[in-house]
C-alpha cells in the first residue's frame, strides 16, 4: 500500500516545504556555489586583486605531495572514528536499555559530552595526555610506557581519534537508545522464551531491527569526521607531528581562515565536498539496500 | 488623520533622538582591534584611557578581536565589507600580507607626515624599525609590542649539575656541554624550545648573518624564495637532532607550549620569546635568569643581532579623512617615552624607540630586574644587514607550518637535517609563487 497524503491545493504542498528549500537553498547551496566559484580564483587577502586561473589551484594541490598524504590520514581517521564511536555508543545503548534504577542519571551522564564544543573537548584530552603536564602520561610512564604524542606519530592520531570520538559518542547513543527502545518487547520475550540467550537475541533481533539508525548515524558520522574535527585537531595537535594528524577539512580551515588562502582553501572545499557526496550516494547505494525498515 | 499625526511625531522624535546622537558623535571614535590578553589588554585599556584623558576630539576604543589570526581575519572581512576599524593590530607574520594590500591601508610614515605629526625614524630601535619599513626606509605600521629570542637557564638546576649558573652557556657547543652535565646530573630535560621556526631558523639566520630568503630575505619583492638550507642552518638543526637522539634536546611543541616545561622544572634550559619573562616570573618557583642566545663562535659575523617577533599597529584605509587626524595624534602619544617604559617595564616587551630605553636604564630598571635587557641589547648588538632585517615573506603563516612538519621529522629521526630543511624550502617556495601570483 501506498503511503499518500491528498492536497487539495494545488500550491500548498510546494507552500509547505517552501521555507525548508529555501533555507536549504540559502544556508547550503548558495555557499557552495560560491566555494566552486572561488576554487577558480587567485585572490590576495583582501580581495583587491582577483585573477580567475580555471583549474589551476587543483593542479597546485594535487602536485602537492603533502596533499595526497592527508587522504590517506582522513581515511584511517574517519574510519576510526565512524566504527569506535558507533560501536561502543551501541554497547552503552545496549547497557543504559538494560539498566533499571538510575537509569536517568546514567543516561544524563552520557549525553553531557555531546553539549561540549570540539576545541574544548581536544583541551580536557590534552590535559590528560599533555607530555609534560598529563596525569595519565605520568600513569603511562610509572608502567614504563612513553607517551610523547608530539613526536610519536600513532599517538598523535590516536589522541585526536579519542577526542573526536568521545565528543560523538552521546549523539550516537541517543540515537541507539531511542532505536533499541522502540524495538517491541513482545519480539524478544517471545526470543527469550524460545531460550535465545542475550547476546544470540541482540544479534538476530535487536541488530537488525536497528539497522535503520545504524544506517543513519554511520552517515551522519563519517560527515562529522570529515567535516566538523578541525577543531580538535586546532586545539589537540596542529596537525602534526610532521604531518600524521593533518587531516583535509583542518587543511581547510588552515589556509582559508587562518592563512587567508581563499582560492586554495576553496578548491580544498570542493575536492572535500566530492569525497562526501560520493561516499553518501555510495552508502545510499550499496548500504541502504541491506537495511530492513 | 489621527495616524497621520501620530506617525509625524514618531519621526519628529526620531530626527531629534539622531540630531543628539550626532551631537554625541562629535568625539570621533577610533577603533583598535588587538589581540592583547590577560595583563596586556588591561595595559591596552589603561593607554586608550590615558590618551582619550589627554584630549577630547577622538576617543580611542580597543576591542580584543580574539588571537593574531583571528583578528586579521575579521578586520579582512569587515574591509571587505566595508567597514574596517581605524587600527589593527598585526602579527609580524602578516606584515606582507598587510604590505601587499595597498589600497587597503595607510603607511605610517604618510599618515604622520600628512598630519604634521612629528616623526623621526631615527628615534627607534634600529631592529625595530627596519623590519617594518618598506626598501626605501619608509615605516609601513606603527610598532608597537616586539620581543626577541632570549636563553632561559634554571640556576638551581645549573648548580645541582655542578655547573655556574652565572657563566651560562654563550655558544652552541657549550650549551651541549652543559646539557650533557644536566641531563648526568638526573634532569629530566635538559633543553627546550618554543617556536622552533621562529628561533631555531628565522632569527638563528640573522644571528649569524646569513640569508633565510632571497632578495634581502624578501624586503627586495615578491621574487624571493627560501634559502635556510644553507650549512650553517643545516649543521645547527642536525646538531640539534643529535641533541634529541642523546636526550640533550626534548621537543616539547611547536608554540608556546615549551614554556610551561621549562616553569615546571623540567627542563633546564629554555630559548624562546622575551616577551615570556613576565609568565616565568610569575610561575618558577626556582631561581632562574636570562642569557644571551647562543651562537656559533665560528661562523664569520656572529653573533649579529637578532630579529623581532611580535605586532606592529595598522592604519586601514579611511573614507572619512577626519580620522587620519585622531590616529596621527594617537600614534605620537603612543610612541612618547613615558608610555613606552611603562609598556616595557610592565609587559617584558622591548621598548621602540632609543629615547624610552635611556628612560628605562635612567630609572635603574635594569639594575633592579637584571636581564631585561638582554633582549634590547642582542636587537641592537650591531647595525642591521640585509640578512637580519627581518623577513618579509608571503604566505608566512603556512611556511611557518612546513618548517614545524619537516622539522619534526628531523626531532623524530624520520629526515636527516638536510633532507627536511630541502623539502621545507622547495615547498615553502611553491606558498611563495602562490603568494607572488596572487600580488602581481
Amino acid at each position: 500500500m501506498e503511503k499518500r497524503v491528498i492536497f487539495r491545493s494545488r500550491w500548498l504542498p510546494y507552500a509547505l516545504v517552501a521555507p525548508q528549500l529555501l533555507v536549504t537553498l540559502v544556508f547550503f547551496f548558495w555557499p557552495a556555489v560560491q566555494a566552486l566559484y572561488q576554487s577558480l580564483l587567485v585572490q590576495d587577502a583582501f580581495g583587491a586583486k582577483t585573477q580567475f586561473v580555471w583549474f589551476d589551484n587543483f593542479k597546485d594541490l594535487f602536485s602537492d605531495s603533502h596533499y595526497l598524504a592527508s587522504f590517506k590520514v582522513t581515511a584511517v581517521f574517519s574510519i576510526l572514528v565512524t566504527v569506535i564511536g558507533l560501536a561502543v555508543a551501541l554497547l552503552l545503548a545496549v547497557f543504559a536499555d538494560r539498566v533499571v534504577r538510575g537509569a536517568k542519571a546514567y543516561k544524563t551522564l552520557l549525553i553531557w559530552p555531546y553539549a561540549v564544543a570540539p576545541a574544548v573537548a581536544a583541551v580536557l584530552w590534552v590535559f590528560l595526555l599533555n607530555p609534560t603536564l598529563g596525569i595519565v602520561t605520568h600513569l603511562l610512564r610509572a608502567i614504563g610506557y612513553d607517551w610523547n604524542y608530539l613526536l610519536n606519530p600513532r599517538q598523535a592520531l590516536a589522541l585526536i581519534v579519542i577526542a573526536a570520538v568521545w565528543k560523538q559518542i552521546s549523539y550516537n547513543f541517543l540515537f541507539f537508545l531511542a532505536g533499541l527502545q522502540s524495538i517491541p518487547k513482545s519480539l524478544i520475550e517471545a526470543a527469550a522464551i524460545d531460550g535465545a540467550g542475550p547476546a544470540r537475541r541482540f544479534w538476530t533481533i535487536a541488530f537488525p531491527l536497528l539497522s535503520p539508525t545504524t544506517f543513519f548515524l554511520l552517515v551522519v558520522n563519517i560527515v562529522y569526521a570529515f567535516f566538523d574535527t578541525f577543531a580538535i585537531v586546532d586545539a589537540a595537535t596542529s596537525g602534526g607531528p610532521v604531518q600524521a594528524t593533518s587531516i583535509l577539512v583542518f587543511k581547510v580551515y588552515q589556509d582559508g581562515v587562518q592563512a587567508l588562502d581563499l582560492g586554495g582553501s576553496a578548491a580544498q572545499s570542493v575536492v572535500l565536498m566530492a569525497i562526501v557526496i560520493t561516499l553518501t550516494v555510495v552508502q545510499f547505494r550499496f548500504v541502504e539496500r541491506r537495511v530492513q525498515y | 488623520m489621527a495616524n497621520r499625526i501620530k506617525r509625524l511625531v514618531c519621526i519628529a522624535s526620531a530626527l531629534a533622538l539622531a540630531g543628539m546622537a550626532t551631537a554625541a558623535q562629535a568625539v570621533t571614535e577610533i577603533q583598535w582591534w588587538h589581540s592583547m590578553t590577560g595583563a596586556l589588554s588591561d595595559k591596552v585599556n589603561e593607554i586608550a584611557n590615558k590618551f582619550n584623558a589627554s584630549q577630547s576630539d577622538y576617543k580611542v576604543v580597543p576591542v580584543y578581536k580574539g588571537q593574531y589570526d583571528e583578528s586579521m581575519t575579521a578586520a579582512i572581512a569587515a574591509y571587505r565589507g566595508g567597514n574596517p576599524p581605524q587600527i589593527l593590530q598585526v602579527f609580524e607574520v602578516g606584515t606582507a600580507t598587510m604590505m601587499a594590500a595597498k589600497g587597503a591601508i595607510k603607511p605610517v610614515y604618510q599618515l604622520m607626515a600628512e598630519q604634521h605629526q612629528p616623526f623621526d625614524p631615527k628615534a627607534f630601535l634600529g631592529a625595530v624599525y627596519s623590519y617594518y619599513s618598506d626598501t626605501s626606509g619608509h615605516l609601513l605600521s606603527m610598532p608597537f609590542n616586539s620581543s626577541t629570542q632570549v636563553l632561559y637557564i634554571n640556576d638551581d638546576a645549573f648548580t645541582k649539575a655542578g655547573l655556574d649558573p652565572n657563566n651560562p652557556p654563550k655558544t652552541w657547543p657549550d650549551l651541549e656541554k652543559d646539557a650533557e652535565k644536566l641531563k648526568a646530573s638526573g634532569a629530566a630535560c635538559a633543553y627546550t624550545t618554543g617556536w622552533q621556526s621562529w628561533v631555531q631558523l628565522e632569527s638563528f639566520s640573522a644571528w649569524h648573518n646569513v640569508p633565510f630568503a632571497s632578495l634581502q630575505n624578501g624586503f627586495g619583492g615578491l621574487g624571493t624564495r627560501l634559502e635556510f638550507n644553507g650549512p650553517v642552518q643545516v649543521r645547527h638543526i642536525k646538531n640539534l637532532g643529535d641533541w634529541a637522539k642523546k636526550g640533550l634536546f626534548t621537543y616539547k611543541g611547536r608554540k608556546d607550549e615549551p614554556l610551561a616545561a621549562f616553569t615546571s622544572g623540567e627542563c633546564a634550559m629554555l630559548t624562546t620569546s622575551s616577551g615570556s619573562y613576565a609568565n616565568i616570573k610569575a610561575n618558577a618557583k626556582f631561581k632562574w635568569r636570562v642569557a644571551t642566545l647562543p651562537y656559533y663562535p665560528d661562523v664569520k659575523g656572529a653573533p649579529q643581532n637578532t630579529i623581532i617577533g611580535g605586532a606592529t599597529l595598522w592604519v586601514m584605509n579611511q573614507k572619512n579623512p577626519d580620522m587620519y587626524k585622531g590616529i596621527a595624534k594617537f600614534f605620537t602619544f603612543l610612541s612618547s617615552p613615558e608610555i613606552q617604559v611603562d609598556w616595557h617595564e610592565s609587559t617584558g616587551y622591548v621598548p621602540i624607540t632609543l629615547a624610552a630605553y635611556d628612560l628605562a636604564k635612567k630609572q635603574g630598571f635594569y639594575d633592579k630586574n637584571p636581564g631585561t635587557d638582554i633582549a634590547i641589547k642582542e636587537l641592537t648588538n650591531k647595525p642591521p644587514t640585509a640578512n637580519s632585517r627581518g623577513l618579509r615573506l608571503g604566505n608566512f603563516v603556512q611556511i611557518r607550518n612546513i618548517i614545524d612538519e619537516e622539522l619534526e621529522s628531523v626531532w623524530s629521526g624520520q629526515k636527516t637535517a638536510k633532507q627536511a630543511l630541502d623539502s621545507a624550502v622547495k615547498r615553502g617556495n611553491e606558498q611563495l609563487v602562490r603568494f607572488q601570483k596572487a600580488n602581481k
